[in-house]
């Protein structure tokens, strides 16, 4: 293990560089982000992840953000435990009739100012479960998105340009 | 098995028509532990509700490898309960219940699983469902297990988990640190995914399937597409046989690598979680330069498959495997070495051989605790039926064998891609799917955490009539109970990452 860490020290690191944020991603931030919610949070978002219903694929492509190659924590973005810690909600799925109050309950108690993220094309549209008995709607049918990345599930670089658009809009 | 009749099916195993004495005789069976409960579902044949319900229950033979269906039909909507003498059919049952409507005579547990009272609908797969009221106002208010005694408390954790993982609801009773029982509340993703394939053509069948569990999409999408070849009579070819099973093994190989690495994580040995991250980053990049998915989702088709790889792209698997294997096993030596986290893995979440067995638990969760199931072995399919690789089977049942026995089978994976890359036929890559008015058929295949099962039946119209697709998390998620009772709640965590189910497989 010893020999491992001192290797890692010397050899040039696996992450990737920074890729640009998703202009797109930036054009749909463009609503109003006052100018005390930027000093508020500084460089720092603090993210707490729903799954609302999600098949689990768009959570493993969560999961690889944090992995060495992606290193989501180097712009200042970490997961949270508890949505009370959190600025940014990242929400998943088709969000079932049965995960509704949940999602709904994490949003209330959210502190503001809070953006919410709707991540993947189940959470964006209902995806291929749209309309069925048990599921309740996209987010925004649920609770108001700021921004959503489409994909099923996602790549982690898509994951990372919508994030980093994010930041930047918030931080600016 | 016990059937004197000719079977209605057998594609690619045989289903009989039973009476309740021969019901009955195979719930005996699997309370004796000669056979193990491998799925139990309703059909209420909407596409032709003069058919009536039918009961159906895989049976498996544990001596012979043996698999059979039995179906049971339930006009009058009540059949004999199979959990009343093998309590493992209990949570199925309830979801029949909840699904269609049709009860479970003489079973002890009788609450609501997947419907928590918040359905738009309610019996959603039954001719003349319930009003979704009288139902909702029934389930709403769900009974947890009453424990007693001195000093206990109980520790509500869920449907949101702290960490990026699917919701669900534990419920531990605790006695200080220790806890004394756990009960799970699950459901929380149900989708209505089974209700969605009712009347789906089978192309939208197959998307529907590829998004049970996305950790399993391969291992879904090829047992799916096996049902539908079966139903059809198509016949894949044998390149995309191969394919299939270079896919599957390299999603086992990616799950694997992500579980050891979150094993040892909640074990707060982050060391591992950094090196197998980039481990299985580099087994999904290679995913996504042959197939063009990370996932490999919706490559696998009824027929075939959709991507191939050309001689270039067989190098590239090989260059990954020569470095990833090494790699792997110097990480492994580290964690046999590391005693602070062998204390942590070693007499965990301990499962006993006798629970995995009347569970008939399949998967890592089965073999560490001595069941030697593996869907590859016992149930073969093209093409594992001509690959040379042992089924790694351990005793202690513990955290620690459970990580063991995965470190064993991606060394397993990695030999059998190496004969897939070497014996890869030539040809087609898709054969079309023969049109088919009417038809049923049977897939199952060992996904990484375990047997999958789709059962099929394609209605006049040649679309989907019934599907029936049961995780192996079915049989898992009731031995983690068992396997936390006595430990502290710490350990949770990591008793829950050994196991890994899913909770979408599970849900629907
Ligand atoms: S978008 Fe795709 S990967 Fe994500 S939850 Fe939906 S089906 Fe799964």
């Amino acid at each position: 293990m010893k020999d491992m860490m001192l290797k890692s020290l010397v050899t040039p690191a696996v992450t990737i560089p920074a890729p640009k944020p998703d202009d797109a991603a930036l054009a749909e931030l463009a609503r109003a982000v006052n100018e005390r919610s930027r000093q508020l949070l500084g460089h720092s978002l603090a993210i707490r992840e729903v799954d609302a219903g999600s098949c689990n694929g768009c959570e493993l492509e969560i999961h690889a953000i944090n992995n060495a190659i992606y290193d989501v924590e180097r712009f200042g973005i970490k997961f949270t435990a508890s949505p009370k810690h959190a600025d940014v909600l990242l929400v998943t799925g088709p969000v079932t009739e049965n995960m509704k109050f949940a999602l709904q309950r994490a949003y209330d108690v959210t502190p503001d100012p809070k953006w919410v993220v709707a991540v993947g094309d189940c959470a964006c549209t209902g995806g291929v479960f749209a309309g069925s008995y048990a599921c309740a709607g996209s987010v925004k049918d649920i609770v108001p998105v700021d921004l959503h990345i489409k994909g099923c599930p996602p790549t982690p670089l898509d994951l990372l340009r919508g994030l980093l658009a994010l930041m930047e809009t918030v931080s600016r | 098995m016990f059937f004197s009749t000719q079977p209605v099916s057998t594609k690619p195993w045989p289903r009989y028509i039973v009476d309740a004495a021969t019901w009955n005789k195979c719930a005996d069976a699997f309370a004796a532990g000669t056979h193990s409960l491998f799925g139990l579902w309703a059909d209420s044949h909407l596409d032709n509700p003069a058919a009536g319900a039918e009961i159906h229950m895989a049976i498996y033979e544990n001596a012979t490898h043996k698999l059979a269906v039995a179906t049971l039909p339930a006009p009058d909507g009540v059949f004999p309960s199979v959990a009343r003498k093998h309590a493992p059919a209990a949570r199925l049952e309830r979801t029949i219940m909840d699904m269609h409507g049709l009860r479970a005579e003489g079973a002890v547990d009788t609450r609501a699983w997947l419907d928590h009272g918040k359905w738009r609908q309610a019996q959603p797969l039954a001719v003349q469902p319930a009003p979704r009221g009288d139902v909702a106002t029934a389930v709403a208010d769900y009974a947890f297990l009453p424990v007693d005694g001195e000093g206990l408390h109980e520790v509500p954790v869920g449907p949101i988990h702290a960490g990026i993982i699917e919701p669900g609801h534990f419920r531990f009773s605790a006695n200080g640190e220790a806890v004394v029982r756990l009960e799970e509340k699950l459901g929380y993703v149900h989708k209505g995914i089974e209700k969605l394939f009712i009347g789906a053509d089978i192309a939208r069948g197959a998307k529907l399937a590829g998004r049970i569990s996305g950790d399993s999409t391969v291992a879904y999408a090829f047992a799916y597409a096996r049902a539908v070849e079966q139903a059809t009579g198509t016949v894949a070819p044998p390149r995309a046989l191969y394919l299939r099973a270079l896919m599957a093994e390299l999603e086992r190989i990616a799950n694997h690598f992500g579980d050891v690495g979150a094993i040892c994580n909640d074990a707060a040995f982050a060391f591992m979680l950094a090196h197998t991250g980039i481990l299985r980053e580099e087994t999904l990049q290679l995913c996504h330069a042959l197939f063009g998915h990370r996932l490999m989702m919706d490559v696998i088709v009824p027929g075939g498959v959709t991507a191939d790889i050309d001689a270039a792209g067989a190098d590239k698997v090989r260059a990954w495997m020569a470095a990833a294997e090494k790699r792997f096993d110097k990480l492994m030596r580290i964690y046999d070495d590391a005693a602070s986290l062998k204390d942590r893995t070693n007499n965990t979440g301990h499962v006993s051989r006798k629970l995995v067995d009347r569970f008939g638990a399949g998967g890592y969760v089965g073999r560490a605790s001595g069941r030697a199931f593996d869907a590859r072995k016992n149930l073969p399919y093209a093409p594992y039926d001509t690959l040379n690789f042992d089924m790694p089977v351990l005793h202690t049942g513990d955290v620690n064998a459970r990580l063991w026995i995965r470190r064993i089978e991606i060394a397993q994976s990695f030999a059998m891609i190496a004969q897939l890359l070497d014996a890869m036929p030539a040809g087609a890559l898709c054969a079309p799917v023969a049109a088919t008015t009417a038809g049923e058929g049977i897939g199952v295949v060992e996904a990484f955490r375990g047997d999958v099962l789709v059962w099929l039946r394609l209605g006049a119209d040649g679309n989907i009539a019934r599907c029936h697709p049961r995780d192996a998390s079915w049989f898992q998620w009731p031995l983690l109970e068992a396997s936390i009772e006595n430990n502290i709640i710490a350990d949770f965590p990591l008793c829950n990452k050994s196991f890994n189910c899913s909770y979408a497989g599970h849900d629907l």
